[in-house]
Formats: structure tokens, sequence, C-alpha cells
């Protein structure tokens, strides 16, 4: 689907889309994935970008629920959707017990796959409240990280799973 | 809070050191904030696209820049032409091999290209999608050439020959043609023949293994920014940005001076971000353009192009009497540095035998050039091979003579005193104490299911020290700023500020540590060698002493009496000898609130280059289970015991050993570089180069032996690269235990460890 503003294939492309909450209106190319439009054109840069083809999940953002790559979705499939980002997670200067978590169990090294895998996690304990150690392996299999051996990450999202369950 | 599990002798009891602490720059990670190479942006940038050899091996006869230029948006295009040559280096060569000829033929091909992916033009437009069309308006004229890629057939006569100035170092008479072969290093000691004579029995074996790339999640990224007055600013993902400033000022032939490097948040590296790539295009078009340009690899780029580490072909031969003593020990191996010299030889020739007393021993480690990218470092480079090949054999000898594994290595470990066959005399070391808490973890004799093998593998590595400078501020309210040139890849500012919050006495929180550019410090070599901790903490405990032995001279002249009666402790300055208890203590927040008016600003720095970092020791256990059906394989339970010294922050140790193994897990199991029949690369992306996946390993079991490093005033040792050294062993030996036969060819992906199999049960019936 196209956005609102399409008119011939030089145009750019007007999209108001929901991000984080807020109203958002741009401006992209056709060719322009959701994730370039997030880093490049608002300067959201907390999605990261690792390799654009959709195989190591550092992009991953929520789309009207649902974790995707941002980097397989077009900037004009957004128009009138609802995207979720890392930079939204945080509320009111408290971190989400995700974030919060990831510093307790020392969960990141590089820090690089961080944004991605806590937005994969968070849509995926929303769909699974309480998973078990390999499913939670198994909801993060699209999400690389190079540097911890997914052992303290896994440890945390089981923890911040307990807590969010507790505190529902 | 993990329960980090230790054993060790080390002793002290300290407030933040050895203690968790919520590492510095985590908010700023988990929240999205942190800044990556990718995310920096200059007003009126310009995106840097790079035009790149199809080809393996391939003369260029021209570049036709013409068309590219004539776009609109582009703003520039450079190649060789605006690279300036260098002569080739001379001989001799140290350990690691420096030469500008290379380097500058590495980053834009010049003569000809030597490996697909291979730069050959850099294109500047309004962009990237300019760029990226300028770039195939680039029309190149090439001979195609014969190409090689294995490291073996390379070093024969009658191969492509890759460098036709390449002759083989120290061979006499001076060889009358060239090779790509560079050279070949190694040591030898006592009587080779005479040990395998006086051996029960003798085992030889080859094995072989695939470059695996470091697998950084973050592309290499950088925006360089050139003025008009000859100053050049560049922001970078590396693991050394003034190691960058350094290269990068004698391949342009630029004042090291009008440099200013910053090193951005990198996103992993593992000894692939050590060198440079993409940066000095970024420059010259940015001085071609007087504008700043940006330049973010794609990963088939980083894949294709940057460095990979070593694959290799390797010959060992081992002797040892039925009691378990090693006598004998020969080693050859092979290692394929890529398109220009380099591979990890020196290391590989330390690797083989360290762990162990062997009196008769040999080690050849050739340097191979071929068609495949050059190899940079991947995390202890060059031992994991060697490390396999002998682990592998150790263990054979000790099934052979019906002894326990841990047992016979533990009769020829190496302790305090020995001497290496590399020469490297060891102080205090570990080895022992590793091999006990292996012996006595409960992993090492817990039953095994069917269809599971258990590999048992011990590592060896020499850590760096060398130069780091650290510089610390005391601040009037009391707090500390801490500026470090090394990069924090994995945490190093925690234990930075651990150690500088300890030495003074005060809370962790009031410290807060930074890497800065290379205009405000002095120089720091690479975050490498796992040296950081050990050569930067150094610095960092220096710089804090400093700040303390001037607040006990600023607290001596308020009391008016002399330093020498002065004492530190606990974040006060107390009176001692005759004064002790007389005078009232002022806490540092009262001494730096004084300074301002008294003294002046109080700070501490050194500059150092640390020696005797010293020999660290790695075992790992591997349990792996096979599926009969498809020869798929699963690691079902995994164990690292290292010696870290000290642990400074625990969680982070625990953290380099799990991510060390898992990395080794995927070379021993998936990962690889795929060529096709033209040296072409076929797997340029994360879904072929396969990468262990969180749904891939286990829980990685870890426990830290501390064994205090003298040489360090906490005891520290580097613990980033001992985890990967056993880790590829551990596995390929659980692999061929659960099969009962050998492989010795790395991965062991599910078609080998299929064809191993049948070829098992056909020699059973």
């Amino acid at each position: 689907m196209l956005g609102r503003g399409h008119k011939n294939k030089m145009a750019k492309h007007s999209v108001t889309t929901t991000i984080n909450g807020d109203e958002t209106e741009f401006n992209c190319d056709t060719h322009n994935t959701l994730m370039d439009v997030l880093r490049s054109e608002l300067h959201m840069t907390g999605t990261k970008n690792g390799c654009g083809t959709g195989d190591c999940g550092a992009c991953t953002v929520i789309m009207n629920g649902r974790s995707v790559n941002s980097c397989l979705v077009l900037g004009v499939e957004v128009d009138g959707a609802e995207i979720e980002t890392v930079e939204g997670m945080a509320q009111g200067g408290t971190l989400h017990p995700l974030q919060q978590k990831f510093l307790d169990h020392a969960a990141l090294q590089c820090g690089i796959c961080t944004p991605g895998i806590i937005t994969q996690a968070k849509a995926f304990l929303e769909k699974n409240p309480d998973p078990t150690e390999t499913e939670l392996r198994f909801g993060l299999a699209g999400n690389l990280c190079r540097c911890t051996g997914y052992d303290k990450i896994i440890r945390a999202v089981l923890d911040a799973a307990a807590e969010m369950r507790a505190n529902k | 809070m993990s329960d980090n599990q230790k054993s060790g002798v080390v002793g002290g009891n300290y407030r933040w050191v050895g203690n968790n602490t919520r590492r510095p720059d985590g908010v700023d990670k988990v929240t999205g904030r942190a800044r990556y190479g990718d995310d920096m942006v200059l007003p009126g940038m310009l995106h840097m696209r790079m035009l790149r050899s199809p080809h393996a091996h391939a003369r260029i006869l021209s570049i036709d820049t013409s068309d590219a230029e004539a776009m609109k948006g582009v703003k520039a295009v450079v190649t060789h032409k605006d690279v300036p040559d260098h002569p080739p280096a001379k001989p001799p060569f140290g350990p690691a091999v420096s030469d500008f000829h290379d380097l500058s033929r590495n980053i834009m091909a010049r003569e000809k290209v030597l490996y697909d992916g291979h730069a050959v033009a850099a294109v500047a437009a309004t962009t990237e999608s300019i760029a990226k069309r300028a770039v195939r308006k680039i029309k190149v004229e090439y001979e195609i050439l014969p190409h090689v890629l294995d490291p073996y057939e390379a070093a024969q006569a009658g191969a492509p020959i890759l460098h036709e100035h390449q002759f083989t170092l120290g061979l006499e008479p001076k060889p009358k043609e060239p090779s790509n072969l560079f050279r070949t290093l190694g040591g030898e000691q006592g009587n080779l023949e005479q040990g395998f004579e006086n051996s029960d029995l003798v085992i030889e074996r080859e094995f072989s293994s695939q470059p695996v790339h470091q697998g950084y999640i973050e592309p290499l990224a950088c925006v360089a920014s050139s003025s008009e007055d000859g100053a050049v600013e560049l922001w970078t993902s590396t693991q050394g940005h003034f190691v960058a400033r350094t290269l990068l000022s004698r391949l342009l032939n630029l004042d090291m001076s009008k440099f200013r490097v910053t090193a951005s948040e990198i996103g992993g590296g593992f000894g692939g971000k050590t060198t440079i790539y993409h940066e000095p295009a970024a420059i010259l078009l940015s001085m071609k353009t007087g504008r700043p340009v940006r330049s973010v690899m794609t990963r088939g780029e980083v894949l294709r192009a940057t460095g990979p580490t070593v694959g290799s072909v390797c010959r060992i031969k081992i002797g040892a009497k039925k009691d378990g003593t090693l006598v004998a020990a020969d080693a050859e191996i092979w290692y394929q540095a890529g398109a220009f010299k380099g591979g990890p030889v020196a290391r590989a020739t330390d690797s083989f035998f360290s762990p162990y007393k062997i009196p008769n021993a040999r080690t050849a480690c050739h340097d191979v050039c071929v068609n495949r990218p050059k190899a940079a470092a991947y995390r202890a480079p060059g031992a994991p091979m060697a490390t396999w090949a002998a682990e592998a054999v150790i263990n054979e000898l000790a099934t052979e003579f019906g002894l326990d594994p841990v047992e016979m290595r533990l009769k020829n470990a190496v302790k305090e005193g020995d001497t290496s066959l590399m020469g490297t005399k060891h102080g205090r070391i570990g080895c022992i104490e590793v091999l006990e808490a292996a012996k006595n973890h409960p992993h090492y004799n817990a039953p095994l299911k069917k269809n599971q093998g258990r590999g048992f593998a011990l590592g060896y590595w020499l850590h760096g020290g060398g130069l780091s400078s650290a510089s610390a501020n005391l601040l009037d309210d009391g707090t500390l700023t801490l500026a470090l040139g090394t990069p924090d890849i994995g945490g190093s500012r925690s234990s930075m500020r651990a150690m500088a919050a300890e030495e003074l006495g005060i809370d962790i929180e009031l410290v807060k540590p930074a890497v800065v550019d290379t205009a405000s410090l002095g120089y720091n070599h690479l975050t490498a060698g796992s040296r950081t901790t050990y050569a930067t903490g150094m610095a960092v405990v220096n710089a804090t002493r400093e700040i303390i032995e001037k607040l006990c001279s600023l607290a001596a002249f308020k009391w008016e009496i002399s330093v020498e009666e002065v004492r530190w402790d606990s974040g006060e300055a107390l009176p001692a000898d005759k004064y002790a208890g007389k005078l009232k203590p002022f806490s540092l927040k009262q001494l730096a609130k004084m300074a301002p008016g008294t003294v002046g600003p109080i700070a501490g720095h050194s500059e150092i280059n640390a020696k005797g970092a010293g020999a660290s020791f790695c075992a790992q256990i591997s349990d792996i289970e096979i599926d009969p059906e498809t020869g798929g394989t699963s690691p079902v339970r995994h164990t690292v015991i290292l010696d870290a010294g000290r642990a400074i922050s625990p969680d982070y140790v625990e953290g380099q050993m799990q991510g060390g193994a898992v990395q080794g897990i995927g070379w021993a199991l998936n990962e690889e570089y795929i060529y096709d029949d033209n040296g072409r690369l076929l797997n340029t992306g994360f879904l072929d180069y396969r990468m262990p996946v969180a749904s891939d390993v286990p829980m990685i079991d870890t426990l830290i032996v501390e064994v205090p490093n003298p040489k360090h005033p906490y005891g520290v040792r580097g613990v980033g690269e001992p985890p990967l050294v056993p880790a590829p062993a551990a596995v390929a030996i659980a692999v061929e235990n659960a099969i009962g036969r050998r492989m010795g060819d790395l991965p062991m992906s599910p078609p080998k460890v299929l064809a191993a199999m049948d070829a098992q049960k056909l020699a059973a019936e």
C-alpha cells in the first residue's frame, strides 16, 4: 500500500504515522525503508542498522503490535500504522523492566544489538508472558548478538518477564 | 546481579574491585541513546559508496570515472591515483607486519585487484542512492588472472603469484622466483628425532579450517570532515583511534597533529576493527569536496572486504610415554594471510605447545598470500586453530593410554619459572589451577546421553601490555572524570571506574569515565590483545594515585605539617605519625572544594608502556549431541574455566567467557567462507554466513579462577581472548567423540558429520 501523498514515481510520498504515541509526518522515496526513515529522516538512531537484509534483528521495531525488521518494511507501508521503537520504552525517566534487567544482569557488552533485542523481547512477552527458556530462545532467534553468547540476555528477559507478570 | 562462580587464591577485600557494578554506559545503550559509527550526522554531509572488484585476481587496465562524475549530485570520485604510493617495507619484520605499500593497495587497488570485494573507486554524492548509481557508471577494464584460495596450494611452486616483488624471506640463497609464501616463523628445541624414537606412541594428524569473520553486528562506519586549513576530523567505529591516526597520517602523508579522531561507541570488533578500510577514501573525498563525507559499509562489503581470520592447513605429530609424559611434538601450519602478508603466524607458533613442558619440540608457521580479503585479527589471532590440532592429538594419546585427559595434561603442565618454546619465561601462572578446577567441575564427569560426545581442551594466551594513557580530573564538588583513550568494547569503562573509585576510596557513582578523542590525551595502543583492563587500568591507577598525592599535599599545607605526615585512607586525608588522631581528617570532598582557592585544579595523568602482562589459561568442556538422521549438531552443555588473575567486574568477565565460547561453537560447527570456482564469495550475508543464534546454544557455565598477576596493582590478567582459544577445539573434539571417528576439518557442518557417520557405519560393518 502506498502513502496518501503518492502522485508520480519521482515525487516523495507524504506519510503520517504514530511513533511511540506521537503523530509523526515524514516524506520519503518509494524505496526508502522504515529503518532509513527512522534513522536518517527522523534521526531516531536508537533503531540500529546491522545488515539491511533482515538477518540480524538490530533494527527491530514494533508495528501494530507485531515485531518487524524495519529494514524490510518500506516507509510508505507505515502510513496510518502504530510504531514503537526503543526510544519509547522508558517512561518519564523510568526504564522499562526489560531495560532495567539488561543492566542488572550485565546482558550487554557492545550494545549494538541491545535495542533490537529489547524491542523484540517486549513484543514476544506480550504474546507469551511466561515463556520457557527454549520458547524464549526461539523467540529471540532472529536477533544476532556476537558478544554475549546469549546467556545473560536470556536470564535478563526471563527475570523481566517474571517482574512484569508480578506487576500486572 | 548473578552469583559468580569463582575459585582461586586471590586475596584482598575491596569495596568496588571484584564486585558487580552497573556499567556507566549501560543506560545509554538500553535506551538507544549511545552513538555508534553510523549514528553521526554532520551538516552538508555527502554519502560515499565504493566500487569493488567482482574478480578474485585481475590486472586493472583502465578506470573511467567520467560518466559517474558527470552525474547530477556526484561531487567527487577517487581511485588509487588519489592515494599516495609507498615503497614496499624492508626487512627485518617484527611479529606484526607493517607495510604501507600493502596498506595503500588494500584500501584502494592499484595495479591489480587481489580479491572479490577489493576496493577500486569511491564516489561521494549528495544522497546515498545517487552514490550507489554513480558507482555502477564507473567503467573498469580488467585482465582476469588465475587465482588461488588454498594456503598450501598457494605456497607451492607454479601457483598464481599475487605479488611479483615478494620473495620468501629467510631463504639462502635468495630465491629467483617470487612466492606467495612471505615467511615461516617457528621455534625448535631438543632433538625431535630422538624424542619421537623415545616415545611409546606417536600420533600424526592433519587438520584444516576455513576463514571465519569476527561478525561484529555494527558494520564499519565513519564520517570524515576535512577543512581548508588541512585539519581532518574523523568519527569512526574503531578499536584504536590513536592507531587509526598513525596509519592515516603515514598513509596520506599528512601531519599527525592535523588529525582529530574520535572513536564512536563500537558495535563489536573482536580484532576486526584494528586497522583502517574506508576511512582514507572518505578523507580524500572530503578533501576534494570540502564537505563532510560519511561511509557506512553494507554487510556484504564487510564480509567480502574486511579481514576474516585466516583459514589453515596443519600437520601435527606428538609423541608420549605410556605414563602420559609428552616427549616430542612437531607442528607445521599454513595460514592464508589473504591478499597481503601478515597472517598471525607469530601467535600460532606460541599456541601449539605452550601449556606443556615438551623437551623436544618444533613449530613452523607459514604466512601465505591468497586471493581472499586480507586477514585481520580475530580474538586470539592464530591461536584457536593451532590449539585445536595440539589438543585433539593430546586427547587421542590419553585415550590410547587409558589416561584421564586432564590428568595427562596436569602431568605436563607449565608452571612459574618454565620457559615456553618461543622463549617466554613464565611468572606466576594458573595452568595447574585451571586444570584442577576443570577436573573438579561437576560437568567433567557428568554422564552423557545417547548420540552425545564430550570434548575437553586447554588454551594458552600470552597477553599484550603496551602503550596507554589516562588522565583523571578532580572536580570541585568532589567528583572525578576519567579520560581514556582505549575504546570500550566489552565494559572496560566499568573496570576503570571501579579501580579509580577503589584507589580514591569514594563512591563509584562519583567517577565518570569517558573515551576521548586523539587531541585530548596521550597515545593509546589498540583495545586488543586483552590489554585494556591491564595496561589502561594501570594508567588509571597511576593517575588516581597522583591525585591522592596532591590531595595529601593540600592537607599537609592546611595542617601546616609535612606531606610525609599525611596518609590517605578510604577517601580521607588523615594526619599520621605524631599527629595521628590529633587533627580532624579532611574528606576528598572538602579538599576538592578547597583546591581552586589554594593549589588550583587537581588532576593526575599517566602515560605508560606496560610490560609483563603474562599468560593466562582457559579450559573448556563441551557436550555435543548429534542428530543421526541429519548430521546436525547441538551444543547441549558448555563450561568455561578461566584464570582472570582478578576479575574486576565478574559479570563482565563471565560475559567475555560466554561470548568467546559461543564464537568458538560457531567456528567449529557452522561458520565458513564459501567461494565459487571464480573466487567470488557466495555467502555475503548473515543468512548464509551462519553465526550462532539464541536457539542454537545452551546456557554457558563459567568458573572464574583467580591466580593474581603480580605485575598488576589488582592482579588483572586479560580476559578477552582466552575464552575463544580452546573453544573450537573442545567442540570439535566433542563431535569426533560423539561419532567415534576423526574428521579434522572445520566447520563440522551437517553434511560433513553425516558423511563421517556413514563412513563410520561402513567401517563397523
